[in-house]
């Protein structure tokens, strides 16, 4: 017998065409679920159209920190069936699923039937219409709610919140509402129950991935953002552009990403530290100006919330494939760092760490966040204060008769960069290969000093134990990053019940590599499995390329836009334990 | 260190000036338009330390190492993008952007159109000769249409319009619009000078000549003259002279009133209290 999916936890999908009212209910029965002491993850699906249309709300509820979605889901309600069954693929189902749907909506489509899942009829409309001003998404909420065990009080709290002061009367009828369907639940038999929540839970947030890592800009201290609107990382523009003028910073919208890129390398050659957000077709158009921040040594910072590629792709959805593009994407030799968050907390801790590592090595760093962290909200345990001492090494007045040399050769490979407006350090920054003090050279001697100076500044550095998440012991090491951590995590837990123990390595310094702390990671190690989102498996071959790991690795790896789940994960560390 | 006592110091033209050689043909037309530039400068009584000047490549655009003030020589076609980027953060600072007709219209085109919206408090030069001249002289967004003395232009030329920098900046709401010459280094120089006092986005095109592909070109020399009108503020006043235009008037064409980009941004909050908004 193998631990089954998500014990301790209970997975909900509510589903309905737009106007339904599913994410209105979904994210009152977080805020509700918060209160009350609960984690929580909430990804969200929808169709093609712009706004409205069809749409599923993705819900996983806990009373311990949550950073996977499950294998399957417990309760999946279907306010009505107009285009619910584009979500299907997203929707895995079992026989121990409970389909909550309203008679009045119709056949249930053929792939929820054929799951051979449970299916119980909520009248919601007719009870909904009993309610003056009553409406189904709230009688979904209360029987929902019911169902896994969770008390009304808090969802009337939560409703009290978002409406009472403003619309009284929706506000009675909204609680009428969830507490009609709360009392029908009864007659739909029973489901999982949620645990107890965690009686006196830690300092929380509730946040999304690409807000916390808008945070984590602020708190790194960025004071200049330009950018151009993609989906996935609109979200932390949308963040920035209201928050950093509160902290004395400049947002401006870009009219392209090469004017993003290069309007940061100008804010950051200003001495403002500078960041722009975007997704892979974005991060194709900035790559130029990357190289032009390696070789003139301007520190910027891109965050790339990976979406489905190549080209358009599925815009809003998650894979993990500009691995190819963030690491070896620029022309020339071209050192620079890629950093990775892995989880929807640790999306805070990357970006501000990003930006403390591109300005103290006055370099570009991109931050690799995806789909999945970026647009899912959570509650989350707050990530502890973190305090990244120095910043960018500046320069002053040199002493009369002494010339400043703005590309000097130093021991770390780091030169002082004075902010404009010191006197006696005027430089030419330069994409051109130049000499230490920055006049354009074409001697091989010159090149071959900055190219050296410009690698060993990020070589050298000492990146603490910040560049990988390395959790548990056992001779398996599942090596992963990103979103897929969540899931590794998650499955090695469940296979350390079942007896097999794996450690995870989960990378967050992406480039430059670490083989040394690689080494001691995997020590012991007899066998390893790589977890990907990418179908050419891009994380696997880099992993093979640049590290000379004990053993040749196994691969988990494929393509969006499907979430890797603990479940295939956890088969497949239970074959290698055998 | 010494900034306190040298912040009476006034500095030259020359002063201006770095110690690195240019790069340029003898006889280009880039080292009067370098002159004219370090000459604004010093009659504006600027210190290089708080000015910058930010360009893109090409020929042109290797004009930042060749004076004496903090400098970007960026990519081709970025200029405007660094240069605003710069001047957004740090609003104390002198930006000028300089580059080439290839640079700043071709390449950088979508730029050019947008940083005349978007109107921010920097000055704009481009050293207009109508060719590329880094690359060996082919045609340019500003080369005529018949022109085929390229290894790349088709014979009878590109057949293409010339882009018109003047009414494509008006059009696109640039707040100080003129015409200088390289032959004209003084003229040039108050033409300049006037462009980094005024507000908003100014734009000066600058006939520099490319002896070495454009040969032709010696006898603008011949040809420009000073515009015989005044500057107006009205744009569409200023709009038909331009489409009336052969090209070859001096002088300050257009001064415009709107409102610069960006406001000085005021703190009202914290990281810790941006954190707290999110907590439970
Ligand atoms: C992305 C990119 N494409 C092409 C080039 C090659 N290139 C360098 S300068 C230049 C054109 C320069 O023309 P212009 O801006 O008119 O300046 P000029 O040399 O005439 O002063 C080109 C095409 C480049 N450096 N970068
Ligand atoms: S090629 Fe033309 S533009 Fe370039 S330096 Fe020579 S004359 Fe000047």
């Amino acid at each position: 017998m193998t631990t089954s999916s998500g014990s301790g936890s209970v997975s909900i999908a509510l589903c309905g065409s737009g106007g339904a009212g599913v994410m209105t209910a979904a994210n009152m029965f977080v805020d509700a679920a918060a209160e009350a002491g609960f984690y929580a993850l909430f990804g969200r699906s929808s169709g093609p159209q712009i706004r409205g249309g069809e749409a599923a709300a993705l819900l996983r509820l806990a009373a311990k920190p949550i950073t996977s979605v499950d294998d399957t889901f417990d309760i999946m309600l279907a306010v009505d069936w107009l285009g619910v069954q584009r979500f299907a693929a997203e929707l895995p189902l079992s026989k121990s699923t409970l389909i909550i749907c309203d008679p009045a909506a119709g056949e249930v489509p053929e792939v929820y039937v054929k799951t051979g899942a449970r299916i119980v009829h909520l009248p919601m409309k007719d009870l909904a219409k009993a309610i003056p001003g009553g409406r189904p998404n709230m009688i979904a909420l209360g029987a929902v709610a019911a169902l896994v065990g969770f008390p009304v009080q808090p969802l009337t709290e939560v409703l009290g919140k978002s409406l009472k002061k403003k619309r009284a009367d929706a506000y009675e009828a909204s609680v009428a509402a969830v507490k009609k369907g709360a009392e029908f639940a009864a007659s739909l038999g029973d489901t999982k129950k949620l645990p107890a929540p965690s009686p006196n839970p830690g300092k929380r947030l509730a946040i999304a991935g690409n807000a916390a890592t808008g945070l984590g800009a602020i708190r790194g201290g960025v004071k200049f953002c330009a950018a151009y609107p993609i989906t996935p990382a609109t979200e932390v523009l949308e963040y920035l552009s209201s928050a950093l003028p509160k902290v004395g910073g400049v947002f401006v919208q870009a009219e392209d990403e090469l004017a993003s890129v290069n309007m940061c390398i100008g804010g950051s050659y200003g001495g403002a530290p500078s960041i722009t957000a975007t997704a892979g077709p974005g991060l194709a158009l900035m790559i130029e100006g990357l190289g032009l921040s390696v070789a003139s040594e301007t520190p910027v910072v891109v965050v790339d919330v990976q979406r489905v590629g190549p080209s358009t792709g599925i815009a809003t959805k998650c894979e993990q494939s500009d691995l190819n593009i963030a690491v070896y994407g620029l022309h020339g030799d071209a050192p620079h760092l890629v950093v990775a968050p892995n989880s929807i907390g640790d999306c805070l801790f990357t970006t501000q760490w990003g930006v403390h590592l591109a300005e103290v090595l006055q370099s570009p760093c991109i931050v690799l966040s995806d789909q999945a962290l970026g647009q899912s909200r959570a509650i989350i345990d707050a990530p502890p204060e973190l305090n990244l001492p120095g910043g960018r090494l500046t320069a002053t007045t040199p002493a009369e008769g002494e010339t400043f040399k703005r590309y000097a050769n130093t021991e770390s490979g780091v030169s002082p960069m004075p902010i404009p407006g010191v006197e006696g350090c005027q430089y030419t920054a330069d994409g051109l290969e130049h000499t230490e003090t920055g006049t354009p050279s074409s001697q091989s001697s010159d090149h071959n000093m900055q190219l050296d100076k410009r690698q060993r500044k990020l070589t050298n550095y000492d990146y603490a134990d910040h560049w990988a998440t390395i959790e548990g012991e056992g001779d398996i090491a599942v090596i992963t990053w990103g979103s897929c951590t969540g899931a590794a995590r998650e499955a090695i837990d469940r296979a350390r019940a079942d007896g097999v123990k794996a450690r995870l390595i989960s990378l967050r310094l992406v480039y430059p590599t670490r083989p040394q702390h690689m080494g001691d990671a995997l020590k012991g190690v007899k066998k390893i499995l790589v977890v990907e989102q990418s179908h050419l498996g891009q994380f696997t071959r880099y992993l093979r390329g640049e590290y000379d790991l004990p053993v040749k690795p196994e691969q988990l790896s494929r393509p969006g836009p499907l979430p890797m789940r603990p479940g295939e994960i956890h088969a497949r560390l239970l074959s290698m334990g055998k | 260190m010494t900034a306190s006592c040298n912040s009476s110091t006034v500095y030259s033209a020359k002063d201006f000036k770095s110690e690195v050689k240019p790069v340029w043909c003898p006889g280009c037309g880039d080292y009067a338009v370098l002159s004219s530039i370090t000459k604004a400068f010093a009659d504006l009584g600027l210190k290089p330390h708080e000015t910058s000047v930010v360009s893109g490549i090409g020929c042109s655009s290797r004009i930042p190492a060749y004076t004496n003030t903090y400098g970007f020589h960026s990519i081709h076609g970025r200029a405007l993008a660094v240069g605003q980027g710069l001047k957004l953060a740090r609003p104390d600072l002198t930006v000028l952007v300089a580059g080439g007709d290839g640079d700043g219209f071709s390449i950088g085109g979508n730029h050019f159109l947008h940083a005349c919206r978007r109107n921010v408090d920097l000055t704009y030069i481009v050293m207009d000769n109508r060719v590329y001249g880094m690359t060996k002289g082919q045609p340019s967004p500003t080369t005529e249409s018949d022109w085929d003395a390229s290894a790349m232009a088709p014979p009878g030329g590109t057949g293409m319009t010339p882009f018109h920098p003047l009414a494509i900046a008006l059009a696109a709401g640039a707040n100080f619009v003129a015409r200088g010459f390289s032959g004209d280094p003084n003229g040039t120089a108050q033409i300049i000078a006037e462009a980094i006092k005024y507000p908003g986005f100014s734009f000066v095109a600058i006939m520099s000549p490319c002896i070495t592909f454009r040969e032709e070109q010696r006898e603008w020399k011949e040809m420009v003259r000073p515009a015989v009108v005044e500057a107006t503020t009205d744009s569409a006043q200023a709009a038909r002279r331009l489409m009336t235009d052969d090209g070859f008037n001096i002088g300050v064409l257009y001064r415009g009133n709107r409102q610069s980009y960006g406001k000085e941004a005021k703190v009202t909050s914290t990281a810790a209290a941006l954190e707290a908004e999110f907590a439970l």
